[in-house]
């Protein structure tokens, strides 16, 4: 028979060495990690532009080719850094954490906001990055307007574990393509931004269905997670939006 | 000294093949003792993260029934699920990490099952029933062939659906462009995790077809 006091010293060691290890592998991956993070965001940005082929081995070279411009913006809207240069991936902008620069405004303290400029055909898209929350953890996404800063050219949604088949959904192209082509002003140009309409865009009436998207059955919380996400992170976006329409 | 050498069992014999071939067929972890069901259903749409599923539990099971095994006379009883599940743990988050370091699209894809190996009753399963009461080595082979044994299954389902359901087997699209012009469609119903669970019906149909052995005699 065991001791009390030999199981106990069994699992403090079992622990410990458990602890070492899982901090040495978490250590030695990290840069690795870090770089895939990066190449993923990426490709967020430009999947939002809908630039075509995009895949992980190519995201940095079409990434600098097309994005043309990174504005820092601050609270009230006014650019405070635009970068043009050839290497994107050292813009100020590109280092900003959404989830950071939006917990400081919750604080009511002063933050800063990343833009992307992405030129397409010859046409300016802006892509603002979204940050909210859905059921199970973080969502995210990018959405690019086009150089009307009202209509979507397109947007793409992540999310860390959001429920499989439900709302796992948002990641997929059926959800993220019903977003083109809608507005975040009305025609009196006043701020919508874009709901997620449980039971379907056919309950809103005629006028509105244009800053409205289909929820997920099933995904309500998520699709709610969504919903919030564009209006807070929009709102925040707002003083610029309406300096430059 | 001679006594020694005839207790040593040969690293492949009859026996120990037999570990690592059983649950290949005759004692499936997925069509017949029906463990591991959910991670079956839900990796399988496609063949790369069934393959990358497969290596993983594969890799996990393995591993953790050795650290077990030749920890086995030092585990407390009353705290052996605790020490089983630490093992289990450290090895699907280190796991988890190599996937997110080296192979980030099929991570993002697999999200939370990989966290989910741990809940995997096939492991659970090994640990308790095989290597707290057998030598490394065995333990070693037992791991390998259910690991296998689950992940067979899991590619043989993926290659179905993928095919059906995609056209395409790993990524690459088999159907020529002209069989969809002239109004082939494939399969949506294929993606959806009900049909995995189809797929492994029909599986332990044909196996018990050819293998009556496993028919329940009454």
């Amino acid at each position: 028979m065991y001791s009390n006091g030999y199981i106990f010293r069994y699992a403090a060691i079992m622990v410990i060495i458990a602890a070492a290890l899982l901090s040495t592998a978490a250590m030695l991956l990290k840069p690795f990690q870090e770089r895939n993070v990066a190449i993923d965001k990426m490709g967020g940005i430009l999947a939002s532009a809908h630039i075509p082929d995009v895949t992980a081995s190519n995201s940095i070279k079409l990434f600098n080719e097309f994005v043309t411009e990174e504005i820092v913006l601050d609270q009230n809207g006014d650019v405070v850094e635009s970068y043009t240069e050839a290497n994107k991936e050292n813009a100020k902008a590109f280092s900003l954490d959404m989830k950071a620069e939006l917990y400081k405004k919750s604080q009511g303290k002063p933050f800063e906001l990343p833009l992307y400029v992405i030129n397409k055909n010859g046409q300016s898209l802006y892509v603002i990055p979204v940050r909210g929350i859905g059921l199970w953890g973080p969502i995210w996404g990018n959405i690019a307007l086009s150089s009307d800063l009202n209509t979507i050219v397109g947007v793409t949604f992540d999310h860390k574990g959001e429920t499989p088949g439900l709302g796992a959904e948002i990641s997929t192209a059926a959800f993220e393509d019903q977003f083109i082509g809608k507005t975040i002003f009305d025609n009196q140009g006043q701020f919508t931004s874009i709901m997620v309409v449980k039971g379907g865009i056919g309950k809103l009436a005629e006028s509105e269905r244009i800053h409205g998207v289909d929820a997920i059955s099933g995904g309500t919380i998520t699709s709610n997670g969504v919903n919030d996400m564009l209006k807070d992170v929009l709102e925040t976006y707002l003083p610029y939006l309406q300096k430059h329409r | 000294m001679s006594a020694e050498i005839r207790e040593r069992e040969a690293l492949f014999s009859s026996k120990n093949i037999k570990l690592l071939k059983n649950p290949l067929s005759l004692s499936n972890p997925i069509t017949v003792q029906v463990l591991g069901i959910c991670s079956a259903l839900a990796v399988t749409a496609k063949l790369e993260p069934a393959i990358v599923m497969a290596i993983s539990v594969t890799l996990v099971t393995a591993v953790s029934n050795v650290v077990i095994s030749v920890l086995r006379n030092g585990i407390p009883p009353r705290i052996r699920i605790i020490v089983q599940l630490v093992v289990v743990a450290t090895l699907v988050i280190v796991v988890d990490q190599i996937l997110k370091a080296f192979v980030y699209d099929v991570s993002k894809q697999l999200s939370v099952f990989v966290g989910l190996i741990i809940t995997n009753c096939i492991i659970m399963g090994r640990l308790e029933a095989f290597a707290m009461a057998n030598k490394p080595w065995p333990s070693f082979l037992d791991g390998i062939g259910n690991g296998l044994g689950y992940g067979l299954i899991l590619i043989i389902i993926a290659f179905f659906r993928e095919l059906l359901g995609s056209g395409s087997i790993y990524g690459f699209n088999l159907i020529p462009e002209s069989f969809y012009e002239l109004g082939y469609k494939n399969n949506g119903l294929m993606i959806l995790p009900p049909m995995a669970l189809i797929v492994v019906g029909v599986i332990i149909w044909v196996q018990r077809y050819y293998t009556r052995d496993l028919i329940e005699k009454n």
